[in-house]
C-alpha cells in the first residue's frame, strides 16, 4: 500500500469537495429559482462531465489551459509554471470532473424545500438571502452532505484526468488509481489488491453514508 | 423473410470470416507512426488487414501474459519477447531483431535552447521546469532516459523536474504540447510528420544507456501464425526496411 499516494488522494478529494460545496451552493440556488428560459442549457452544461469521458477533459486541460493558450499563459505568468503536472492542476481537472456529483443533490435539495415556507419567510420581511440561508440550507443538510460525500468518492476514483496531465510525479500527481494501474502494469498484483481493496472499502463507506442519510423514514442526525 | 434470414446467415458469416482473416498486432508505442506506414504498405500489397495496438513494452508483455488476443508484439527492448519465449507464450523461431532504437533529447521550437549543441547539459537550464520522460517501470525508452541521466551524472540535479509519460508516445505528447520544456523521447518520434518541424533534437549517443533492441515474435496463442509470419516476413524486405530507416530504426543504430 502507498500511503503516499493514498494521502495525496484523500487531500485531493476534500479539497474538491470542500471547494465543490462553496462552488455548487451558488449554481445550485441559481438553477433551482432561477426562470430564465435558457436555463436547460446551463443545466445540461452542469451535467456534461457525467457523460463526457474523462479523456476529454484531460486533453483540454492539457491543450486549452496548456502553456500555448492565451489562458494556459496567463496562469504561467501568474504562477511560473504550467497547470500540468501539478497539483493545482489536477484540482482544476477534478473541479470540473465531479461538478455534477455536488450541485445535483443541492440543487435536488434545494427544490424539494416546501415553497410555502419561503412565502412565509419572506411575508415576515426576510430577504431572499436570509431566507436561503434560515431555511433552505437547513432543510438541505442531507442534500449538502450527499453532495460533498458523492464528489468526495468521485474524486478518490478519478483516473482518466490525471493519467492524461499528472506526469505520474510522487507525491505530487501520482493518485492511488494511478498507483493501482502502475502496479498492475508491472504484474505486481498483491500491492495492487491491497490498494484496490481499500479503495473498495473506502469507496464503500462513503456511499453507505450517503444513502443510509437518504433513507428518509429512519433518517438520523441533529438536523431532523 | 427467408431471404433476410440468409442474409443475416450471410453477413455473421462473412464478418466472422473477415476478422479471421485480420491480425492484431500489438507494438511499442515508438512505432506508433512508422507501424502505421508499413501496414498501410502492407495491405496494399496483399490485402492483409492488420490491427494494431500501441502501448509500453511492458504493458503489452502483461497484458500478454493476461491472455490477450494479440498475433504479434513489437517491443522496444528485446528481453520482453525473450521472457515470453520462456513462458511458452511466444515462438522462438520467429523472433526477429528489426532495429536498435534511439534516445533523443528533444526540445519544443520555440525554446531558445540550442539543444544540438548543447547535448545534455541543455536539461540543467532554468529555463526547463519539466522534463518528460516515458514511464521507467515499463517502457524501455524510460529506463533509457533514466540510464542516460545517471551516465551523465544529472540524475539527482534533475530528477525533481522529471514527468512521467505512461508510454513514450505520451512522453513525447507532453514535451510537443509545450507542457514539458525537454523530453527524452524516441528518434522515431522526433522524425514522425507530426513532430518533425516542431522542434529540435540532439540524439542520444549510445554508449550512454543499455542497448535498445527492438525485437518482433509470433505469440503462441495466435490462430494465424502463417499470416503472422508473412507479416514479418514483409519487414525484411527493402521496401520495409526503408521506410523504417526513414523513421530511425535501423539494425546499426545508425540514425540516418
Amino acid at each position: 500500500m502507498n500511503w503516499q499516494a493514498f494521502w495525496l488522494t484523500v487531500r485531493l478529494a476534500a479539497i474538491v469537495s470542500t471547494l465543490l460545496v462553496a462552488i455548487g451552493i451558488p449554481i445550485a440556488y441559481w438553477l433551482t429559482y432561477s426562470r430564465w428560459r435558457w436555463k436547460f442549457l446551463i443545466e445540461a452544461t452542469v451535467a456534461l462531465p457525467i457523460v463526457l469521458p474523462p479523456t476529454v477533459l484531460g486533453f483540454y486541460v492539457l491543450v486549452a489551459l496548456g502553456s500555448r493558450s492565451p489562458l494556459g499563459r496567463w496562469w504561467e505568468s501568474l504562477t511560473g509554471h504550467t497547470l500540468a503536472f501539478t497539483f493545482e492542476g489536477l484540482v482544476i481537472g477534478s473541479l470540473l470532473y465531479s461538478l455534477p456529483f455536488a450541485v445535483q443533490p443541492f440543487a435536488a435539495s434545494f427544490g424539494s424545500v416546501d415553497r410555502t415556507l419561503l412565502h412565509a419567510s419572506a411575508s415576515l420581511g426576510h430577504s431572499p438571502l436570509q431566507t436561503f440561508r434560515r431555511i433552505v440550507l437547513p432543510l438541505s443538510k442531507a442534500g449538502l452532505v450527499t453532495g460533498f460525500a458523492l464528489s468526495f468518492a468521485h474524486t478518490l476514483g478519478e483516473f482518466g484526468v490525471v493519467l492524461m496531465v499528472g506526469g505520474n510525479i510522487p507525491g505530487v500527481t501520482r493518485t492511488i488509481s494511478i498507483d493501482i494501474y502502475d502496479q498492475v502494469q508491472t504484474a505486481n498484483y498483491s500491492s495492487a489488491n491491497q490498494t484496490a481493496l481499500a479503495l473498495l472499502v473506502i469507496s464503500f463507506v462513503v456511499l453507505s453514508v450517503v444513502y443510509g442519510l437518504n433513507r428518509r423514514p429512519w433518517a438520523v442526525g441533529p438536523w431532523q | 423473410m427467408k431471404a433476410l434470414y440468409k442474409l443475416a446467415v450471410s453477413f455473421v458469416l462473412f464478418s466472422a470470416f473477415a476478422t479471421a482473416q485480420e491480425i492484431t498486432v500489438a507494438a511499442a508505442a515508438d512505432m506508433s507512426a512508422a507501424l502505421p506506414q508499413l501496414v498501410d504498405a502492407y495491405t496494399k500489397k496483399t490485402g492483409q488487414t492488420v490491427k494494431l495496438s500501441l502501448g509500453a513494452s511492458g504493458n503489452l508483455t502483461n497484458q500478454i501474459r493476461n491472455g490477450a488476443p494479440f498475433d504479434i508484439f513489437f517491443s522496444a527492448d528485446e528481453e520482453y519477447p525473450k521472457q515470453l519465449i520462456a513462458e511458452g507464450l511466444a515462438s522462438k523461431d520467429t523472433l526477429y531483431r528489426y532495429a536498435v532504437g534511439r534516445l533523443v533529447l528533444w526540445v519544443p521550437a520555440e525554446s531558445p535552447l540550442d539543444v544540438p549543441t548543447l547535448g545534455i547539459k541543455a536539461l540543467l537550464d532554468p529555463s526547463v521546469k519539466k522534463i518528460s520522460i516515458a514511464n521507467p517501470a515499463t517502457a524501455p525508452y524510460g529506463r533509457a532516459a533514466e540510464a542516460t541521466l545517471r551516465h551523465f551524472g544529472l540524475y539527482d540535479q534533475v530528477s525533481s523536474r522529471l514527468v512521467v509519460g505512461e508510454n513514450v508516445s505520451q512522453a513525447a505528447q507532453f514535451v510537443e504540447s509545450g507542457n514539458a520544456q525537454a523530453g527524452l523521447i524516441a528518434l522515431s518520434h522526433a522524425l514522425a510528420p507530426a513532430m518533425k518541424d516542431k522542434g529540435r533534437y540532439w540524439i542520444v549517443p549510445l554508449d550512454a544507456y543499455p542497448t535498445l533492441n527492438q525485437a518482433a515474435v509470433v505469440l503462441a496463442r495466435s490462430k494465424q501464425r502463417d499470416a503472422a509470419r508473412k507479416f514479418l516476413d514483409f519487414l525484411r524486405t527493402p521496401e520495409a526496411t526503408s521506410l523504417l530507416t526513414s523513421y530511425g530504426f535501423s539494425l546499426s543504430g545508425d540514425p540516418h
